[in-house]
């Protein structure tokens, strides 16, 4: 039976994730033994963070169920439950409810082909929960490539991984900023320049793109020019939603309600849909 | 199920007896002071419903009460279970709605559909007995037929009464109309009972318009030349969803006062440009046309193609209501022209 009451959870860490200090990724771990074991989610789906007073808002679960015990959530401040989510302290206490939506198809489509993930900004988040749980479960995939922009080298999250990911042979990593920047000696350029420098191959792969909708809108037409179609690029949809569950009617794109069939549909999907997002 | 058959005075007895035992509620007049369910107030001597459509309320209110609280908790971080939100005790009393006409029954099923595993509906449902009454004489604006009802349909029902003459057939639909129905009632004659299921048979509206709308093209639908005119006139005063019967959409607010928080949930409306904004500002349907349609796409596309019939029972409130004479009526006729 569909319940709208969240788990308890206790914020166990917060780091700031950007220079701005806009973003925060906040560890929570759920209060009750029998809770946390029977969490289970997919990379990709989202929950509500609820916080008593003043609401509930959908954020993308940033940890991979690989990483047992706790969920990571990157927060932008941006509305009245955001901000108060950033006021928070290590020890509060706050809800949880989910996992929601549909999540990355990992464990059947994605199986066995080569995966091109292309982010932007802060929509990296459920993305590097792909990418870890993928890395996780190395052997599933075929060559892993990760293409991620942000403004500034202080804008990027997790860079701490982003180090660590470098470092592996595994994994073909490449980091942009949009301009120069002192003591930034990576790439530089905006993402869909870059994705079409990478130009990597559309041969029995997949890419898994999220990021603000310009970016997508000029990521496709040189991936297209390569062979890539439709039918194999990944997106996950935002819109207003307060249920969670396909009933309080606010996050529907026509038929497709984003909370309940998404947030993750092709951009094959996506074409046949309204432009209601 | 059973069917009995009273007299007026008869009935007027059965229903007395059910007032003595358990709250019921009957249309009030217009603008009469009403509860905490407009439109809809206790009854307090027997009132049978004249002719003419339903009432000027549907029975969503029932289903969804306005306010619903779905969780509550101190706000005291040092309280025992401060900030820890919990639910509260399901209201489980029985009430009871008299006077539903069969087209608000019928809403109740196909709300059913989407909230088939939603605890409150579902709650709310087995505490609900309604106690319809036939529509003999529609009202001008009715159009239950059209969308596949019945003015003596049962769907959604627990009791239905239908007149006969001076006399009232009562049919009892499920267990929770048994239990309110009593025993010692004298069954209505068989041949009475033949008559009765003819009048249904014969008055049964078609699906037609909905199978054909399903068989179009969503794309085409949507971008169908009418939606700009039809929306011009429109004031996104959201009347039209506030009276629909299948009209289900909810807000979700925290209400906090005195060290306490309450998270309740409210009636929402897909007319008001405020029910997509997004925190950055930007809004997927900002335009009163993309709302509109929206509203229409839902109800007489979308939800047949995933639940199978319309969302729209004909109670026809929405055209009676609607300020610049909107009509869902002919809403319906040019998607059927759209090719």
């Amino acid at each position: 039976m569909i319940s709208y009451l969240p788990y308890p959870v206790r914020i166990d860490d917060i780091t700031v994730e950007t220079e701005d200090g806009n973003l925060k990724t906040f560890k929570l771990v759920l209060e009750n033994e029998a809770e946390r074991q029977a969490w289970n989610h997919v990379p990709g789906q989202f929950a509500m963070l609820s916080l008593a007073g003043q609401g509930e808002i959908p954020i993308g679960i940033a940890s991979s169920p690989t990483e047992e015990g706790h969920l990571l959530f990157t927060v932008n401040r941006a509305g009245k439950v955001t901000t108060a989510l950033h006021q928070m302290k290590v020890g509060d206490r706050m809800g949880v409810r989910g996992p929601l939506g549909n999540g990355f198809p990992v464990a059947d489509k994605l199986k066995g082909r080569n995966i091109v993930i292309i982010a932007g900004g802060f929509a990296f988040t459920t993305l590097r929960a792909t990418l870890l749980y993928m890395l996780a479960n190395r052997d599933n995939y075929g060559k892993i490539t990760v293409i991620y922009g942000a403004r500034t080298p202080g804008m990027l999250l997790y860079r701490d991984e982003l180090a660590q990911w470098a470092a592996r042979d595994d994994v073909d990593l490449h980091v942009t900023i949009d301009r120069e920047a002192e003591g930034w000696d990576g790439l530089v350029g905006f993402v869909p320049t870059i994705a079409g420098e990478v130009g990597p191959s559309p041969e029995n792969a997949a890419a898994l793109i999220c990021g603000p909708p310009i970016m997508i809108k000029f990521t496709m037409p040189p991936l297209e020019k390569i062979g890539w179609t439709d039918d194999q690029v990944y997106l996950s949809l935002e819109n207003r939603m307060k249920c969670g569950v396909g009933l309080c009617g606010h996050c529907n794109v026509g038929p497709f309600f984003v909370c309940k069939d998404g947030p993750v549909l092709t951009r094959a999907e996506a074409s046949r849909l309204p432009v209601e997002f | 199920m059973n069917v009995y058959k009273f007299d007026e005075p008869g009935l007027a007895a059965w229903i007395n007896k059910l007032l003595e035992t358990v709250p019921v509620y009957c249309p009030a007049a217009k603008g009469e002071k009403c509860g905490t369910h407009p439109g809809w107030k206790k009854m307090t001597e027997v009132m049978l419903p004249g002719t003419g459509g339903p009432a000027g309320s549907s029975v969503k209110t029932f289903y969804f009460p306005q306010p619903e609280v779905l969780s509550t908790c101190s706000l005291k971080k040092n309280d025992d279970d401060g900030l820890l939100l919990k639910e509260p005790a399901p209201a489980a009393e029985k009430q009871v709605v008299f006077g539903v006409r069969p087209c608000d029954g019928r809403s109740v099923e196909l709300n059913n559909l989407p909230y088939a595993e939603e605890k409150l509906f579902q709650q709310n449902r087995e505490r609900t007995v309604l106690v319809g009454f036939s529509c003999s004489e529609p009202a001008s604006t009715c159009f239950c037929q059209a969308t596949g009802g019945s003015p003596y349909g049962t769907e959604g029902l627990d009791i239905l009464i239908s007149r006969q003459d001076d006399d009232f057939l009562v049919e009892i639909l499920t267990d929770r109309g048994a239990e309110m129905a009593g025993e010692g009632l004298t069954p209505a004659p068989a041949a009475e009972i033949t008559a009765l299921e003819k009048l249904r048979a014969e008055a049964t509206g078609s699906n037609e318009n909905c199978d054909r709308l399903k068989n179009k093209d969503m794309a085409a639908l949507y971008d169908a030349a009418f939606w700009n005119p039809l929306s011009e006139s429109c004031l996104n005063c959201g009347v039209c969803t506030f009276l629909c019967p299948t009209c289900y959409c909810f807000d979700i607010q925290d209400e906090a006062l005195h060290g306490k928080t309450r998270r309740i949930r409210y009636w929402d409306s897909c007319m008001f440009p405020l029910y997509t904004l997004h925190t950055t500002g930007h809004n997927p349907r900002g335009r009163k046309v993309q709302r509109v349609r929206n509203r229409f796409m839902h109800k007489l596309k979308n939800f047949p193609d995933r639940f199978g019939p319309l969302s729209c029972v004909g109670c026809g409130r929405c055209v009676v209501e609607c300020p610049v004479n909107i009509d869902i009526r002919e809403v319906v006729t040019d998607l059927l022209a759209v090719e």
